[in-house]
């Protein structure tokens, strides 16, 4: 099997395993799950809820367990993620409505840090051993600092004090959303801070990162070699960059995880609409089709970024394509 | 058996400080809090002050009273967490690693399949799950923290036990006839000490944020005092718009100076793993003593420099 095929096959079989864990889970719960749902809902429960939680669990609990696995992925196969208990609305429309703030933000914020992080990486582990080394330490403070207080404070300091930015929200709410120029420019205006929060928070990652790469790469024979030959500083800057930066590469996919996580909160921070304030509201209100539907979503999301990401590397990196042909 | 000998430098000393003293609030915290964290019978709003060292919440609370009592919770649920998960990294890893084959194929599958799926909204479904009662329950939610947090130590694990498997110590205690349990913790799990180290600090890394975060959602029961309730309340009652920076920076500044120890100890024992590192610790006054260059000079480790060093630089 090639190492792509390999890739493939993992996820697959990951996508797998999450939806029957997703599956599994409300019915591990000792006793019947659906009067413990609207036991958990403790009297806020109207006809519609109690037939949309039965409807969650297929053609009721009493049928062999195969038999409603069968049915519960027939169901995902049609793209029926089953309906949110509070807002009445199938949860597919709900996600895919709230799914695109968070893949802009998210998106955004992770491009920029690892730009930013992995160029000043390249530049301090280049210049190791000068005044340069003393990024180290506020990288390692950086790293931390929980991201909801980073978040918090620049709220605090930046559009509470110092009203530099919009307080909460994505857009300004006197306009009415659409493809003009005066609507674009509010959500950008909207998402600068809470981008920079991201940015901010993760850079440190990717700097110590690439930097320790760097030292190693650097003492490297090809790049003695480069020196040898004479290439002027830059270049053989650049040779040793190309090389080192291919873990950070490697990293881009678990990080992508690291960042939805992040999402949640950044949402909740900074008023926020997407998937993570949507999470965080489905847990509190006990809705459970949401949020089941939402953690598949978040999962797949992950998985098929992992595997951009992959593909990437794979492009990058000459040794994993020799591979492949032997 | 090779001792674990970090080397000594500054940092990682501070790192031990750090740490220390929040080891000590875990301990004495709640005992040494002034007041009754719940107690909310004072002037609220108060900047810090001499009755309240770090001032009072809009609830009328002792802030410093709920970071010394939140202290004991956070530390105990994240220090289970990291126990419990660098243990199932050892046994999972070692095997996988050790044992190779079809068991490797399938615990490397577990652990991929962990390492992909994103450990927090996991976390968060598993929790919303529990019934009621068990989120405040400090072993409950450190054991839950553990199942997502545990896949990078074993895969890091896995592969350092594959390249000792066929060392000559490993193979000698084979041809010995030593059991298979007794080479992989005897012979190999010893050698393996250091990356051990730096996987239970980087759970327990883990464990503080993960946890924290949960609380600050509202996620654990809002009514046990952890650092993440703190920032909770703090952010559920505006502290942030209404500029009460006493009030959010003790929690926040609490958890980044813990997660900074860790780093730091982890700087040490990465430096201790790979010595290429550990010259670029150098300071510029350090480097003058010893007599290198002021800037490393390219294509050299500066271990290789040290033996070069002295000679003159022709930059």
């Amino acid at each position: 099997m090639t190492t792509l095929a390999r890739r493939f096959a993992l996820f697959a079989f990951t996508a797998w395993a999450t939806i029957t864990v997703n599956f599994m889970l409300p019915r591990m719960m000792p006793g019947d799950p659906i009067q413990l749902l609207i036991g958990k809902l403790q009297g806020r429960v109207t006809p519609e809820m109690i037939a949309s939680i039965k409807a969650q669990f297929g053609q009721g609990l009493d049928q062999p367990i195969l038999n409603q696995y069968g049915n519960y992925l027939s169901q995902l196969a049609h793209g029926d993620l089953g309906t949110s208990i509070t807002l009445s609305a199938p949860v597919g429309d709900v996600l895919f409505s709230q799914l695109w703030w968070t893949i802009g933000l998210i998106g955004a914020a992770a491009v920029i840090s690892f730009l930013i992080g992995t160029t000043l990486g390249a530049l301090f582990g280049w210049t190791r051993g000068s005044r340069s080394d003393a990024a180290i330490p506020v990288a390692t403070f950086l790293q931390s600092v929980p991201y909801y207080f980073l978040g918090t404070v620049l709220l605090m300091l930046f559009a509470g004090s110092l009203h530099w930015f919009p307080l909460m929200g994505a857009y300004d709410p006197s306009l009415t959303p659409g493809w003009n120029w005066e609507y674009i420019s509010s959500v950008l205006r909207y998402a600068e801070l809470p981008i920079a929060s991201i940015v901010l928070c993760s850079l440190a990652g990717w700097m110590l990162g690439m930097r320790n790469m760097m030292v190693t790469t650097m003492s490297e024979d090809f790049v003695l070699m480069a020196v040898a030959k004479g290439l002027p500083r830059r270049r053989v800057m650049w040779h040793a960059a190309r090389n080192a930066v291919l873990p950070s590469i490697a990293n881009l996919a678990l990080t992508i995880g690291l960042l939805v996580s992040g999402s949640l909160l950044v949402e909740q921070i900074f008023n926020y609409p997407g998937v993570g304030n949507l999470l965080v509201n489905a847990v509190g209100n006990q809705d459970y089709p949401l949020l089941q539907g939402i953690f598949l979503l978040i999962t797949f999301t992950v998985l098929g970024a992992n595997l951009l990401a992959d593909l990437l590397y794979f492009v990058l990196d000459p040794r994993t394509r020799t591979a492949t042909v032997n | 058996m090779r001792s674990l000998r970090l080397p000594r430098s500054p940092k990682v000393l501070a790192g031990f400080i750090i740490l220390s003293i929040f080891l000590v609030l875990t301990v004495i915290g709640p005992w040494i809090a002034p007041y009754d964290p719940n107690d909310s019978t004072f002037i609220p709003n108060l900047t810090p002050s001499w009755q309240h060292l770090l001032g009072t919440t809009a609830l009328g609370q002792d802030v410093l009273s709920q970071l010394l009592v939140g202290c004991r919770v956070t530390m105990v649920v994240s220090f289970i967490a990291g126990f419990a998960a660098t243990v199932l990294s050892i046994v999972i890893g070692l095997s996988a690693g050790y044992i190779g084959g079809r068991t490797d194929e399938g615990l490397s599958l577990m652990s991929n399949v962990f390492l992909a799926i994103p450990g927090l909204p996991l976390l968060i479904v598993i929790n919303s799950y529990l019934p009621e009662g068990q989120q405040a329950n400090p072993l409950v939610v450190g054991l839950v923290i553990a199942l997502t947090g545990w896949a990078w130590g074993a895969r890091v694990l896995r592969a350092q036990t594959m390249s000792l498997r066929d060392r000559d110590f490993v193979e000698a205690a084979r041809i010995i006839g030593e059991s298979r349990w007794r080479i992989m913790l005897g012979e190999i799990g010893p050698n393996l000490l250091p990356i051990i180290a730096a996987s239970f600090l980087f759970t327990i890394l883990y464990s503080v944020g993960v946890y924290t975060t949960l609380a600050f959602l509202g996620l654990t029961d809002v009514s046990t005092w952890n650092w993440g309730t703190m920032m909770y309340w703090a952010q559920s009652n505006n502290a942030a718009l209404a500029n009460e920076w006493w009030w959010l920076a003790p929690p926040g500044i609490a958890i980044a100076l813990v997660g900074t120890s860790l780093a730091l100890i982890n700087f040490g024992i990465d430096e201790f793993i790979n010595p290429r590192l550990r010259a670029a610790g150098l300071t510029a006054r350090q480097r003058r003593r010893v007599g290198l260059a002021k800037r490393p000079r390219l294509g050299f480790t500066p271990v290789n420099q040290s033996a070069t060093a002295g000679k003159k630089d022709h930059s």
